[in-house]
């Protein structure tokens, strides 16, 4: 699978009515950390498909960042059933990015 | 087997690499995270020769293009240890690998403040990284909590963001001509964050100064910039490490173990700039094309 787009049109479809668990990249196009993240998730989603990746862009996205109380980014939260269940900060790996979504 | 893994892909590493593979040898870099290591953190870089201006991101992605053409395997797996023998095996947690030398070039991770609910609350008001999450605080209070020359360029940066930012130095002459002038700059010297108070999301900190006077101040962010750890723990078996945890080595990376070199900001050294992380990454890359062709 790809990385979805998220934003506040299809964030409740695509995220919070989703049947398998859903990792959201809470990123910025300013953020060096957010950019290198980004091949990781690319990777992660590929590879798998027993949950979903979405990327969520926190300028052209403030409502659903001030949602969350998002205040450092990259940040990661996996949703499973509508509800957050994990959270991460900051840059990691493709091991912990699917250690995270692991016991979900 | 390769001829040489590299441990971290950051401008250390790479270098590395480059001169691994352009001495016609084998290379694997692992890396834990992404390649860049913290120069993608830089907004600009301005002292690199011949690339004035660059964004640490950019400059990051043309070093691993240019290590990637160059043939060096790239894995993104996080090495736990290291067995030494005449083959050395590099252990992650997806597997083992092999090579006749191994190069450490694992840099450093960001310095806490040790306080007890500081990893709960990173993201939740408390930040390392003032270029990545300053914009979330546009028109409120904020505070460095100051370790390092950095400290003072990131409270400068924020100064331009924030309404006011409180400047905690342990430092007694911390401030003293720093701030560029800025007028919402507070500086708070010869004193420092001893609490973190929050209600699910940071919301003050107590500030306590070397005579043990302590105070509360309301605020929306706090960011930390106390310097760097290196990441050499997990091969202190292998390698001397001086009491700040920096591989004891010379110019010349080399360790107390034949075919294990240092290489970049976990090394101790007297300058830490990308400049340098490069010089390392040459230096121990042709120690270990030397010592492979010693072997033969």
């Amino acid at each position: 699978m790809k990385v979805i787009k998220a934003d506040s049109k299809n964030f409740e479809n695509e995220v919070l009515r989703s049947d398998v668990p859903v990792i959201v990249d809470f990123n910025a196009d300013w953020c060096g950390p957010c950019r290198m993240l980004g091949p990781v998730l690319e990777q992660v989603a590929a590879e798998n498909d027993g949950f979903k990746v979405a990327a969520v862009n926190v300028d052209e996205n403030e409502d659903i960042a001030f949602e969350y109380g998002i205040s450092s980014i990259p940040c990661l939260i996996v949703f499973k059933d509508g509800q957050e269940v994990k959270r991460s900060v900051g840059l990691i790996g493709k091991e912990q990015v699917l250690s995270l979504v692991g016991g979900v | 087997m390769y001829d040489i893994i590299v441990i971290g892909a950051g401008p250390a590493g790479m270098t590395a690499a480059i001169y691994g593979r352009r001495a016609s040898k084998s290379v694997l870099l692992l890396e834990a995270r992404s390649f860049g290591g913290q120069i993608i953190n830089a907004h600009r870089i301005e002292n690199y020769p011949a690339e004035p201006g660059i964004s640490g991101v950019d400059y990051a992605m043309k070093l691993y293009e240019q290590t990637n053409a160059l043939g060096a395997e790239f894995k993104f797996e996080r090495a736990l240890s290291i067995r030494d023998g005449e083959v050395k095996t590099v252990v992650t947690a997806s597997g083992e690998y092999q090579a006749k030398t191994v190069i450490i070039a694992t840099g450093s991770d960001n310095g806490k403040l040790g306080l007890p609910n500081e990893a709960e609350l990173t993201g939740r008001g408390v930040s390392y990284c003032a270029t990545c999450d300053g914009a979330f605080f546009k028109g409120k209070t904020v505070a460095v909590a100051a370790g390092n020359a950095k400290a003072y360029s990131d409270a400068v940066y924020l100064s331009d963001i924030a309404q006011t930012v409180y400047l905690i130095d342990r430092d007694p002459n911390g401030g003293k001509g720093q701030t560029e002038g800025r007028d919402n700059i507070k500086v708070i010297s010869d004193s420092r964050v001893t609490k973190l108070i929050a209600d699910k999301r940071l919301t003050a900190i107590e500030v306590t100064d070397s005579r043990g006077g302590s105070r509360e101040i309301e605020l929306d962010g706090l960011f930390v910039s106390v310097g760097r750890v290196p990441e050499n723990q997990s091969f202190e078996e292998l390698i001397d490490l001086d009491s700040n945890g920096y591989a004891a080595s010379e110019e010349n990376c080399l360790t107390r173990t034949a075919g294990i070199f240092v290489a970049g900001d976990n090394r101790a050294k007297t300058l830490r700039q990308l400049v340098t992380a490069a010089s390392d990454g040459a230096v121990a890359a042709t120690q270990a094309v030397k010592y492979i062709a010693a072997r033969k």
